[in-house]
């Protein structure tokens, strides 16, 4: 089998200029989603106490909500959780409540309406916790974007690993959008998942950047739009297969990780569409932006291992 | 060129043994288990506990697969649920016939099943998260200020009579936040205060304020006193939470600090919240009393008649003893219990330390009552018991206060463990709670380990109809990753969580990538026009470079994860960075290995197993199969 048979390096800097305009807007959709809907954040970030009930049968929701009502609790969300026997319900951070036994008042409160649930799982988070968490997530990502700048400026040169980062925080946002959009909540593990995106999709502009590096060195005459076609042409075919692997077990947590992974998944699963979208054709355009050029990589006179290659013999 | 030389296939093989032997006790699965743990820090599990356990069993005709004594207690593997039921009730009823008064904890557990050879050799099965096999996790604050304050009082008050010792006139002590104020009417008794405190109180920084008639003399604490205050109050908060959680009879209670302020009390098993909560937030109090040993007095209350204003309690190592009700000094005096030794006799003792106004009156105490005794008390769920009973000798002041005689060194710690963990040193507060079910826990391993299996089985086809041979190759290399990655889990005992789950698999769909860049690099040459021997060559050579930059930004991420993550985000990236390392090891030189091994020895090879290898050259079908 082989899936590509491509001929000719495929022009893809001749439209670098539609991939920036259609990523741009895609971005500015993503911020603007961002900003009015808000991101539904998890118990984990916003404090408060999540309950799971499993109920032989299907489960009133209605019940649930009126027992719970008449018992004093307000500002509660009750939803199905990943089957119609399975219940979750979210209550706020109050102040006065006492959170060592709102469990089992919860189930009291239940035994009149709604009996025969057993409690599955509870999670109190305080409010300071909550905090915490969002400031460590955001000193994460700072951590993973200026480890990834850094490195690849070590490796490769200035250019590539601004536009690889510019390129895959583009990605992140977008992920952020649509959990915004849709208002999907985002959690914790979604936001494993996020950072876990940014560091795989980091990679595969590596890929490609390693290829323009080695097509600089190796073929000369050939112009800057012209190397990288050449580049992501010679490894578009990895780069489908690649993720699609990926993808194949991220869609298998998908269809059986149950609810806890099903959001973790679905970020991955947007990560992987659009880090493909954008480390080759958003990358590669802003690295030809802002100026890359053979000199670049010929400049040190460490010509020792690139010339074998040649087949140059002097 | 394809060929390695013999270590390199003896490494090969050395680390898939490795793999093998540290994946094993994952299979065997766990069984039923009894596990004897002692419920007082006094009290030692050792040989003696495992010889009373094996003959208890015995001797009542149940069945075992093994005794084992660990530093957890005495554990029995059992054949059966059953069984494990009714040797959890015999073995209650031997060890604790106080019901009130548990001397063990005797518990229910799970022991792996791995043959002895294993467990030997360090190979357990991975330890498994709470989402995984459910119970109880409290992130506790420890309020610091609390304890800093708690400490102010005390120096305050320790200032007071120090001064008063010294006859230096003060206007007046007091606390403010976290200073402490004392006021001087003129500069000359300020300036002798000042050198007194400087010799007296090392932990105290001292600067002048005020002007005229109303001058002070501000005290804060020094920086490395508030430190030392913190990891003080921080570890004798979490050796109380160890008294207490024994009494909740969990096998394996993890108490452990994180951060600076913060514990972590994780209690696999456990489902009721409610009386976890109650145990951990439950205040104990040391109370000193006189003993009453009126003669014949103690034969009395024994027989039901206790003198007016006395308690009958039983010390430690049986002996009954007399007490009275009055309280002389409750443990708010007490600063510091420490075991050392006696500085005359050399016999193991144990110093305490009493805050200034304990000292006066433990000083008042002492000096009334030489030749008595006196019961130093630990009140708890209002139920006392009296820790140790010395005889007063002489007269003590300046509140540092030794107990020794009759006593080994173990004792001696022990009891200071017992008189620090009286109470808590500093107040907590719980900020976070999860509780998940046992059978959702199951549910979670299930999922998780089915949607790694149809992943990796997914992949596995596709890459093996995509490359053939390669393809195979690359599964077995991937086959490999799985081997390594749950062996290291295994070996670290890291633990492993519904998120860790997730990130073995996306470690594995992440994995491949290096092979994909590997085959199609192998593809494109041979393409080009190598040979099949300068392909492979060329083809591993120039993808490593690309594996191991895409892989270190890959373990970038996964490093920051881990830095900053906490609770499942840094369960997800300890296996996300370990994955990343063992997909370097396997799909680099575990598959090159198989590689040389089909195609390296032979002298001529006319094609490679790789698929078909599509040339722009000739349109039809040049393939290499």
């Amino acid at each position: 089998m082989e899936f590509f048979r491509i001929r000719k390096d495929i022009p893809f800097m001749r439209h670098a200029l539609v991939f920036n305009v259609i990523s741009l807007l895609t971005f500015l959709l993503a911020v603007f989603f961002l900003f009015s809907r808000g991101l539904h954040l998890s118990v984990e970030f916003t404090g408060g106490t999540l309950i799971e009930l499993n109920y032989a049968q299907a489960a009133n929701l209605e019940k649930v909500r009126d027992g719970l009502a008449k018992a004093g609790y307000t500002d509660l969300a009750v939803q199905n959780f990943g089957s119609s026997r399975d219940v979750l319900i979210r209550l706020p951070l109050k102040a006065e409540q006492n959170t060592a036994k709102i469990g089992e008042s919860v189930m009291q409160a239940l035994a009149a309406e709604a009996p025969g649930a057993t409690l599955r799982r509870v999670e109190f988070v305080g409010p300071q916790v909550g905090r915490e968490l969002a400031e460590n997530g955001a000193l994460a990502l700072l951590l993973v974007v200026v480890g990834i700048v850094l490195y690849l400026a070590f490796r490769f040169e200035w250019r590539f690993s601004v536009s690889a980062i510019i390129a895959n925080l583009h990605d992140v946002i977008i992920i952020l959008g649509f959990f915004a959009f849709f208002q999907w909540e985002f959690s914790l593990s979604v936001l494993a998942a996020v950072l876990a995106v940014l560091g795989y999709s980091v990679n595969e502009s590596v890929v490609v950047f390693d290829r323009v590096r080695e097509t600089f060195r190796k073929a000369r005459g050939l112009t800057t739009p012209q190397v990288l076609d050449h580049a992501i042409t010679s490894t578009i075919s990895r780069t489908i297969i690649t993720h699609g692997s990926t993808q194949m077990m991220v869609l298998s947590m998908l269809l059986f990780g149950g609810e806890t992974l099903y959001y973790f998944a679905l970020a991955l699963t947007i990560g992987i569409c659009f880090g493909i979208y954008s480390s080759v054709l958003v990358a590669s355009p802003l690295v030809m932006w802002l100026g890359v050029s053979r000199e670049q990589f010929i400049r040190p006179k460490k010509q020792v291992e690139g010339a074998n290659a040649d087949g140059a013999v002097v | 060129m394809n060929r390695y030389p013999l270590w390199k296939y003896v490494t090969v093989a050395l680390a898939l043994l490795f793999g093998l032997v540290y994946t094993l006790p994952n299979f065997f699965g766990e069984s039923p288990a009894v596990q004897v743990s002692s419920a007082k820090a006094t009290l030692k599990v050792d040989d003696r506990t495992r010889e009373r356990v094996a003959s208890a069993l015995q001797t009542a005709g149940i069945e075992n697969s093994g005794i084992f004594l660990d530093s957890n207690g005495v554990k029995v593997r059992l054949l059966t649920t059953d069984t494990q039921l009714q040797a959890k009730d015999l073995l209650e009823k031997q060890f604790n016939p106080d019901h009130d008064n548990p001397q063990y904890v005797v518990a229910l557990n799970l022991l792996s099943s791995s043959p002895r050879w294993l467990t030997s050799l360090h190979a357990l099965p991975m330890y498994l998260g709470l989402d995984l096999r459910g119970g109880v996790h409290f992130l506790l604050q420890v309020d610091m200020k609390g304890a800093l304050t708690k400490r102010l009082d005390a120096i305050s008050g320790d200032l007071r009579s120090l001064l008063r010792d010294k006859t230096i006139r003060h206007a007046g002590i007091t606390r403010e936040g976290e200073r402490v104020l004392i006021r001087f009417r003129d500069n000359e008794t300020r300036n002798k205060a000042r050198i007194v405190l400087e010799d007296n109180q090392s932990d105290l920084l001292l600067a002048d304020q005020g002007e005229g008639d109303d001058l002070k003399l501000v005290a804060t604490l020094k920086p490395e006193a508030i430190k030392r205050i913190q990891e003080f109050a921080i570890k004798q908060n979490m050796t109380t939470l160890h008294n207490r959680i024994n009494e909740l009879g969990v096998a394996e209670p993890v108490i452990a600090q994180q951060g600076a302020d913060r514990i972590v009390v994780q209690l696999p098993g456990v489902q009721d919240t409610a009386k976890a909560k109650d145990i951990l937030g439950r205040t104990a109090t040391l109370e000193i009393r006189m003993v009453d040993d009126t003669p014949g007095a103690v034969e009395a209350a024994q027989a039901g008649q206790a003198p007016f204003g006395t308690e009958l309690y039983i010390e430690r190592g049986a002996m009954p003893l007399l007490v009275k009700k009055q309280v002389v000094l409750t443990g708010d005096r007490l600063t510091d219990a420490q075991p050392g030794f006696d500085n005359q006799t050399q016999e193991p003792a144990v110093h305490l330390t009493l805050d200034s106004a304990g000292a006066r009156i433990f000083k008042d105490i002492t000096r009334d009552n030489v030749g008595k005794r006196m019961a130093i008390v630990l009140v708890e769920k209002g139920k006392g018991e009296v820790v140790t009973a010395p005889v007063i000798r002489a007269e003590i002041g300046g509140g540092r206060v030794q107990i020794s005689g009759r006593m080994s060194s173990m004792e001696a710690n022990d009891t200071a463990l017992l008189l620090r963990a009286g109470s808590l040193a500093a107040p907590m507060e719980i900020i976070e709670e999860r509780t998940i079910g046992p059978s959702l826990g199951a549910e979670n391993i299930r999922k998780g380990f089915q949607s790694t299996m149809w992943g990796f089985a997914a992949i596995a086809v596709f890459m093996i109809a995509y490359y053939s041979l390669f393809g195979l190759v690359s599964v077995i290399a991937l086959a490999a990753n799985l081997l390594f990655l749950v062996a290291l889990l295994s070996l670290l005992q890291a633990t492993l969580t519904l998120p860790g789950i997730a990130a073995i698999a996306l470690a594995l769909g992440m994995a491949i990538d290096a092979n994909v860049l590997i085959n199609e690099r192998i593809r494109e040459e041979l393409r080009n026009g190598s040979t099949p021997q300068a392909a492979i060559h060329t083809g591993y050579e120039r993808a490593f470079g690309t594996i191991l930059d895409s892989n270190i930004t890959t373990l970038i991420a996964g490093i920051a994860l881990l830095i900053f993550g906490s609770g499942p985000v840094r369960g997800f990236a300890v296996v996300h960075c370990l994955g990343i390392l063992t997909s370097l090891f396997s799909a680099v030189v575990v598959s090159r290995a198989l590689i040389n091994l089909i195609y390296g020895r032979r002298r001529k090879v006319e094609s490679l197993a790789i698929g078909q290898v599509w040339k722009p050259g000739n349109a039809g079908n040049a393939a290499a199969t």
